[in-house]
Formats: C-alpha cells, sequence, structure tokens
C-alpha cells in the first residue's frame, strides 16, 4: 500500500552551507544566483571530490596495473552505475560518458543518424529546442536530404500534443524534443510522446540538460530511446555529458570517434570496436570530473530529487505571484508552476533584456539576458531576447523579493522607452 | 555613485529615450548597410549618403539595448556633415577611446560620445557601442568603392 507522508520541504540555509560561491559578495552586496538554467553552482563535496582526485590517486584508467590505476578506474567505473539508477535504467553499459549534453546528442545524429535517416526521412521537434538540439539535425537532415517537421504550442507556450498526432507518418524516424524547455520552463509529457512515438515506430531522443536536475525521470516507465543531459547543471563539474540509449541500439550504432579505448583490436589496416559503452568514448575522458559527478548524484540523492521539485513548484508559484505585481512586465510560458520548471523569462515592457541583467547586476542578482541559444523561439514569439531568473534547491524566496526590488530599480533608472 | 549610474547617466538615457536621424533614407546615391550583434539581439540598418568626399547625410533604423542605441545616435550627430577625413579620424579616436584602458585625449567635436566611456568596464558590451561605428567602417568602404566604379554591394556586419 502506497503510504502518504508529508514532503519535509528543504533546508536551504544548510544546503546554501555547503555553497561556498553563495558567500560572494558583489559590489558590496551578497550574490543572488538565479541563473541555474545555464549553469548550478557546485557543493564542496564535490570541489573536494576534484582536488581529492588529483591530490591522492591521480592516474589514467583502464589500462594500469598500479594501485593509483586501480583506484582510478573503480571509482570512475562507479559512477555508471549510480546514474543508470538515478534515471531509472537498468544496464549501466547504457551510460556513455561525453563532454556534454551537446556532444550527446550529435554523437547520436552522426551514429544512429547516419547509419538509419534516409533521403525523405522526417525528424521531429518541437519549436522550443536549445540549438544543440536543433543544429545537430540541421546538419544530418542536410547531409541525408531528410526533412526537419516541427511541433506547435500552446498559446501557454505547452506542447500541443495534437500536432504530434498530426506529423506522426511512416517517414518520422524520430522525435527530438526537450524535457523542459530552458526559455519558458514548459515541461513536455513524455510519457504521452512516447507512447505516440512507439505506435508509429518512431524512436524519441530526450534532451534533458534542463529537465534532469530537478525533475525525477526514469527511461524505462518514460518509454524514451535516449536522454541527454549535462552534470554541470546539476550541481556537477562542468565537461560531464551523459548519452543513455537502448543497449540493443547503441550495440547497432557504428562509434563516432576513433581511438584508445573505444577499440578491442587494432592491426594496420583495420580495427574491431569495444564493446559498449567504451566503444564511444575514445581516448582518456574526463575522469576527475566523471568521479566528482557521481559525487553531485549523491548529493542530490541525498536531499531527494521529488524534495527538489516541490521546492521549485513553490518558488516558481512564489515568483510568479511577486510578478504579477510588478507593472508593466510580461512572462512568457505556462502560468501554472506544475506545468513548468524554475525558469520565469520575462521583459520589462520598452526595456532591452541586456539594459536590465546589467542594472540588476549592480544589486548582486544573477541572471541571464539573451535569446537563451533558441533564435527560432525568439523569433516565433517576435522577440529580441528575455531576462530569465531560473532556480535551484538552494535558491530562496527573499533571493525572489530581492530580485523584484531590483527591478523595480531598473524601471526607476531607465524609464521608459517607446520600442 | 552606483556602476549602473555611472553607464547609464544622462546623457546615453537622453540619446536612447530621444535617438537622433533615426529613420531611414531613400535616393539613388544613398547606401544601406546591416549591422547585427548576435549576442545581444542588436540590429540596425545604416543609410548613408556620400558626396564630394562628406557624408552629407546618414540615418540609422536600429532595434537594440540602451548603448546601442544610444551610440548610433551619438554617432550619427558627430558624423553628419563631416569630410571622409575627419570621419575617419574620428572612428579611430572612438575605437581607442572604447578599446584602450587608458583615457584618451577626447576631442572637442566628441561632446557626448565621451559619456560612452562608462561602458569600457563592461567588455561584452563594447560590441554594443562599436556596432554602429564598425557598419559606418563598412559603408565607407562601400562609398569609395562605388566611386571607384565598382557595383559590389556591402556585406553584413556582425560584431562575432
Amino acid at each position: 500500500m502506497l503510504v502518504c507522508r508529508q514532503m519535509e520541504a528543504l533546508d536551504t540555509a544548510k544546503i546554501r552551507q555547503d555553497f561556498p560561491v553563495l558567500q560572494r559578495m558583489i559590489n558590496g552586496k551578497r550574490l543572488v544566483y538565479l541563473d541555474n538554467a545555464a549553469t548550478s553552482q557546485k557543493p564542496k563535496q564535490v570541489i573536494d571530490a576534484i582536488s581529492n582526485y588529483y591530490s591522492n590517486y591521480n592516474a589514467n584508467i583502464h589500462r594500469g596495473i598500479h594501485t593509483l590505476s586501480e583506484e582510478a578506474t573503480e571509482a570512475f567505473e562507479a559512477v555508471r552505475p549510480k546514474l543508470a539508477s538515478f534515471i531509472g535504467a537498468a544496464d549501466a553499459r547504457e551510460i556513455i560518458f561525453t563532454r556534454n549534453a551537446t556532444e550527446a546528442i550529435n554523437l547520436v545524429a552522426q551514429s544512429w543518424g547516419r547509419q538509419n535517416i534516409k533521403e525523405g526521412d522526417e525528424i521531429i521537434l518541437s519549436p522550443m529546442e536549445h540549438h544543440s538540439n536543433l543544429v545537430p539535425w540541421q546538419m544530418l537532415a542536410k547531409e541525408k536530404n531528410a526533412r526537419l517537421v516541427f511541433l506547435k504550442l500552446t498559446e501557454d507556450g505547452l506542447l500541443d500534443i495534437e500536432s504530434l498526432k498530426e506529423a506522426l507518418n511512416p517517414k518520422s524516424k524520430i522525435i527530438a524534443v526537450t524535457q523542459m524547455s530552458n526559455v519558458l520552463g514548459s515541461i513536455v509529457p513524455l510519457e504521452e510522446v512516447c507512447a505516440l512515438a512507439k505506435s508509429n515506430g518512431t524512436l524519441v531522443l530526450v534532451d534533458g540538460a534542463q529537465g534532469v536536475p530537478h525533475i525525477a525521470i526514469d527511461v524505462k516507465k518514460t518509454g524514451m530511446d535516449f536522454l541527454v543531459f549535462s552534470m554541470h547543471k546539476m550541481c556537477g563539474p562542468t565537461g560531464v555529458g551523459v548519452l543513455w540509449g537502448k543497449a540493443e541500439l547503441l550495440e547497432a550504432m557504428p562509434p563516432v570517434m576513433g581511438g584508445g579505448d573505444m577499440i578491442s583490436m587494432v592491426w594496420r589496416d583495420r580495427y574491431t570496436p569495444n564493446q559498449i559503452p567504451w566503444k564511444f568514448e575514445a581516448g582518456t575522458p574526463n575522469i576527475a570530473d566523471v568521479i566528482a559527478s557521481g559525487v553531485a548524484i549523491d548529493y542530490l540523492n541525498s536531499i531527494g530529487m521529488d524534495r527538489i521539485r516541490a521546492h521549485e513548484i513553490e518558488l516558481t508559484d512564489y515568483a510568479l505571484k511577486r510578478f504579477s505585481e510588478l507593472k508593466d512586465v510580461t512572462v512568457y510560458g505556462p502560468k501554472d508552476p506544475a506545468l513548468k520548471g524554475g525558469v520565469i523569462s520575462f521583459n520589462l515592457k520598452g526595456l532591452h533584456p541586456h539594459d536590465v541583467g546589467q542594472v540588476v547586476n549592480e544589486d548582486a542578482v544573477a541572471i541571464r539576458v539573451g535569446h537563451h541559444c533558441c533564435q527560432p523561439l525568439m523569433r516565433d514569439l517576435d522577440l529580441m531576447g528575455t531576462a530569465r531568473a531560473s532556480f535551484y534547491i538552494y535558491t530562496e524566496k527573499s533571493e525572489i523579493d530581492l530580485l523584484i526590488d531590483s527591478l523595480i530599480n531598473v524601471q526607476k533608472v531607465l524609464g521608459h522607452v517607446a520600442l | 555613485m552606483s556602476l549602473s549610474d555611472e553607464l547609464y547617466r544622462e546623457t546615453i538615457l537622453d540619446h536612447y529615450h530621444n535617438p537622433r536621424n533615426q529613420g531611414t533614407l531613400e535616393g539613388d546615391k544613398v547606401l544601406s548597410v546591416e549591422g547585427v550583434n548576435p549576442l545581444c539581439g542588436d540590429e540596425l540598418v545604416l543609410y548613408l549618403k556620400v558626396e564630394n568626399d562628406k557624408v552629407v547625410d546618414l540615418a540609422i533604423k536600429s532595434r537594440g539595448c540602451s548603448i546601442n542605441t544610444a551610440s548610433c545616435s551619438m554617432m550619427t550627430e558627430a558624423v553628419k556633415g563631416q569630410s571622409l577625413a575627419q570621419v575617419e579620424e574620428m572612428i579611430e579616436t572612438f575605437k581607442n577611446m572604447m578599446m584602450k584602458p587608458e583615457v584618451q585625449d577626447i576631442p572637442e567635436e566628441f561632446e557626448d560620445l565621451e559619456a560612452l566611456q562608462g561602458v569600457k568596464k563592461y567588455p561584452v558590451r563594447i560590441k554594443c557601442a562599436l556596432l554602429p561605428w564598425n557598419t559606418l567602417i563598412e559603408g565607407l568602404r562601400c562609398a569609395e568603392s562605388r566611386a571607384s566604379g565598382s557595383t559590389e554591394g556591402p556585406k553584413t556586419v556582425s560584431t562575432e
């Protein structure tokens, strides 16, 4: 029997003590870091793990027989099963390390894509994809004379499922879609997308760069074929991306990069590839940062993804209320915090987002401004860009208050301009 | 005085709120050059009319941030009616003022343009201030090659 219990709220004061950078003063004021959709801050546990590796057991992996190499190999490989269980995958061989989520998408496009996409085939994308889940498919489509098909958004900025039903046909080979928009915050109903895709024989690649750090995901239950995400947006270091794919798909895919580690046997004129996952990991990997990524996963697990999601729903709800009190502001994307992540994209009437970002920085408030690597979406919305505040485990309501105060000051400093 | 007060001080805000020479020019002798700043989305079209080695008229149709809009406005005021030699000197002086750390000797005719020096502390936004000037350089280059009979059109100027 399922027992419902009150979820304990996050102790942000305690969490904040783990993040040294949150003590940082800027222009004489304490940092208010609201740019988490770009990258999260790192807890000292993760920072220490990197230092510990280099200080105590730095060695190359997979080939040494000395103590340091064995320790490094063991620590590195221990991260794979940890990541597999974090996303609900049964098999650690399905976890491939890349430099970032972008590289993981490129890997699928260039390996699976080149092998399986033929002239006239269709690749389905949402109109709110980050450039990283758009340009690799443009490159593939150009090479193969395939076609990119774009779904629609509802007025609220949610994925229009009807447009997917209309788009699917025998030529639809893959749907590449975000779990959560980095601009609008919209959460995509992945189970529905995957069920429709499956009944059409179409694969689904999910860009989890924005979603995985904030929302528990289960690749098996959801029924996707590929998932990519990036550790630096989830308390981990930069330089580690993850590709998860179904083992049978990965086994059938050719390697993209050649070199050490990805081979089994090599002759002067040929080679045989290694098993998965190493088949896709040519060269010395980012050992220190992969090991530290495992510590980041431990850190998130110790808090609990369900509590993280609940915390962010509460923050988003609060932020939407506070924004509604502002004059001359437009907030983009869904207004129901249950349907969106902790991302508020907005514009102040008559003001360029870069000016807004610059002035709030004087109050030590760090937000993102610009097109957020989503130029086609900006064009759809007829915007030059937006300002964006995004939250994470250490964000407090008082910081949202500081942002709002700062925005009121922006309107005072810059005044109104008819654009 | 906070940095943002310094950055957005009155002169810049005045040009931002009331940009001079904003609009388009028409006619056979008018050259138009596009400038874009992909980083923050500033876009402009510079309309330029050069006759007898003089910038007889110019206008800019722009959509951008305060720094970009103000720089466009100030540049058109400073350059209009000046000889090509004077304009080239101004371009050189402005670039030096924005790119070099030490405060340069600012010529008198710069008046308002001097206010843009505050942007130097914000390296990412120097591009916003330079865009109209870089677009002007392309416009002048094109005007010169037209004068010597070439039919080559101007290239879009991008800060990236």
